[in-house]
């Protein structure tokens, strides 16, 4: 299991954390790979500190626990830093990406001297520029694929089209901006 | 052809049910096991399956409506958890007694109180003396898989036994996971059509269901359900036979897992055997001699064939996620060490108490359960046999 890949999702309820992890499970599925998506279910209200999880891999994963030394970590809003140990666990060879617009000095106080790599975007802009509203999964889906690498960019736009088609089957008016909101974060993600 | 997919371990379940498409599905929504009413709902309101669907007020009256459909001569499951199950616990006992195929899928969580909707086992071994099949599925393929063998075990004419399937609550039923599907018209023809010897709805002959058995016949009755449990043990191995030749998916009565060399070798059912096996591959490659013997089919209780496969072991660790709250072991462990000591086998055996309430099991945990085997296995001392595994105190 030494291509596991292991991603753990930090946001507020309501945000759509667990939607996206488990679009990035269903997007490395279609890869072909062998993919675990799913939530730490505690008393959940909208606004409160969630956490998601995927595991990734060529082979059967047999592992059921939650994930405790993550390769990444996504930060779907950076209010969270100063309250949940997002770093926890996070391995220094990995990377942590996140929603914020804040500097890299003060991203750099709160991650408690995380040594590995730091990624942010606004998702804020990214999701009201192509979406006119604010939903920061589909950006931040869209930044985690590309800072972990688990597929081509290429690979990943054509696989989501089909997969928002099939989602938004009833609401075929959104597809086009969540498009566009993936094309905009692929190349909003920034190392600081 | 088998269809690659990505599933819940619900969405497993509610897809086994649609290909299954039995005369009568009564339920009542319960976390964690919502999902499977209300996707076969769905498929009820599609068309997709031509099921009466019958939305009860309370699991009491959802096992009183399968039982009522089973006596009548159909074919009806259900699915629930926890306290859902708490709340059928008068018709469970009739259903079984009734010796009416009823399948059910038990999504596991912990029962009340306190209040807690989380994972462990304490649903099901409530019912363990019901007299009914139960199985347990440790992802969501084999909860689709268990589904799908369910009726042709449960509806054997030797059986005639309630069935239900165990999956974990969240840790499973609501993990996307791949799994491997059968086509619809495969599964029809595997599962079959339900042709009860004597129903209710059968006018040449009248027969009555569920009268007062008294002094005279009752002890014999309950003897005959019995039998129909030790029979059904054969049967469950010869429709895995049967299913493995249609899918290559093989199953048993429990699952060994680098057993034959093993020396230290942990026993759990569930999702935590999946956690298991990672460890034991980590360990093989230390040198460490680890095994697993995963539990399928936990009623009937196969004792014999468990002492047989753990006889050569130097340790043993039972993993329940229930405690019996009795000061002598949780429900696995006394089965097990009760049917070491008729069946002649000697090997130190320690219980772990372990996720009560959803408290995760890490592969840490199930390290340190296997350390600790080492030390009993070296020094053949037991300690304290009946311990906790991620109990903060």
């Amino acid at each position: 299991m030494s291509n596991l890949i292991e991603i753990r999702w930090h946001g507020r309820g309501g945000q759509g954390a667990k939607t996206a992890s488990l679009l990035l499970a269903d997007a490395a599925f279609n890869t072909g790979k062998y993919i675990q998506g799913f939530p730490e279910y505690g008393p959940e209200r909208m606004g409160a500190p969630i956490t998601a999880y995927n595991r990734i891999s060529d082979d059967p994963i047999t592992i059921h626990s939650n994930i405790y030394e993550p390769d990444f970590v996504v930060v779907v809003d950076d209010s969270l830093l100063e309250s949940v140990d997002v770093t926890a666990g996070l391995k220094n060879t990995g990377a942590i990406v996140i929603n914020t617009t804040k500097s890299a000095d003060y991203l750099k106080s709160v991650l408690k001297g995380y040594s590995g790599s730091i990624y942010t975007i606004d998702a804020r802009k990214v999701s009201m520029e192509t979406l006119g509203k604010y939903f920061p999964n589909t950006p931040m889906l869209a930044a985690i694929v590309k800072v972990s690498g688990i597929m081509s960019d290429e690979d990943f736009v054509k696989d989501m089209e089909g997969s928002f088609k099939h989602k938004f089957a009833k609401k075929p008016e959104v597809i086009d901006g969540n498009m566009k909101a993936i094309e905009l974060a692929l190349k909003e993600v920034k190392k600081i | 052809m088998s269809i690659r997919e990505r599933l819940s371990g619900n969405e497993a379940s509610a897809t086994a049910m649609k290909q299954i498409n039995p005369d009568v599905v009564a339920a009542f929504p319960i976390t964690p096991s919502t999902e499977i009413p209300q996707y076969f709902s769905t498929f009820v309101a599609n068309g997709t399956v031509d099921t009466e669907f019958v939305a009860v007020e309370s699991e009491h009256s959802a096992m009183s409506a399968c039982i009522g459909a089973e006596a009548a001569g159909s074919r009806a499951m259900t699915a629930t958890s926890a306290n859902g199950l708490s709340l059928m616990w008068e018709m469970i006992y009739i259903a079984s007694s009734l010796r009416l195929p009823i399948v059910m899928s038990l999504v596991n969580r912990a029962v009340s109180g306190p209040l807690n909707i989380h994972n462990d086992h304490s649903d099901a071994m409530g019912v363990r003396d019901s007299g009914w099949i139960m199985m347990f599925s440790e992802n969501n393929q084999e909860a689709y898989d268990n589904l799908l063998m369910a009726h042709r075990i449960a509806e054997h004419k030797d059986v005639m036994l309630p069935l239900m399937v165990c999956q974990d609550g969240f840790i499973t039923s609501h993990s996307i996971e791949n799994i491997m599907l059968e086509e619809d018209s495969e599964v029809k023809k595997f599962v079959g059509t339900y042709k009860p010897e004597h129903y209710l709805l059968n006018r040449k002959e009248p027969i009555a269901i569920g009268p007062l058995d008294v002094q005279p016949y009752l002890f014999e009755h309950k003897a005959q359900q019995a039998d129909a449990m030790r029979a059904s043990k054969q049967v469950i191995l010869d429709v895995a036979k049967d299913f493995e030749a249609w899918t290559g998916r093989k199953y048993g009565l429990f699952e060994e897992y680098k057993l034959d060399d093993a020396e230290l070798a942990i026993v759990c059912v569930n999702s935590t055997a999946g956690t298991t096996k990672f460890v034991v591959d980590k360990l093989r490659e230390q040198g460490i001699k680890a095994g697993l013997l995963k539990l399928r089919v936990y009623r009937p209780f196969p004792g014999e064939e468990i002492s047989k496969a753990l006889a050569h072991v130097k340790a043993v660790a039972v993993l329940d996620k229930s405690d019996s709250l009795n000061s002598a072991g949780g429900a696995i462990f006394t089965d097990i060490t009760s049917s070491f000591q008729v069946h002649r086998v000697n090997v130190p055996t320690i219980n772990y108490i372990y996720g009560i309430g959803g408290r995760d099991t890490k592969a840490d945990d199930i390290e340190s359960v296997y350390k600790d085997l080492e030390y009993v296995a070296k020094t053949g001392d037991l300690g304290i046999p009946y311990r906790y595994l991620g109990l903060r105190r």
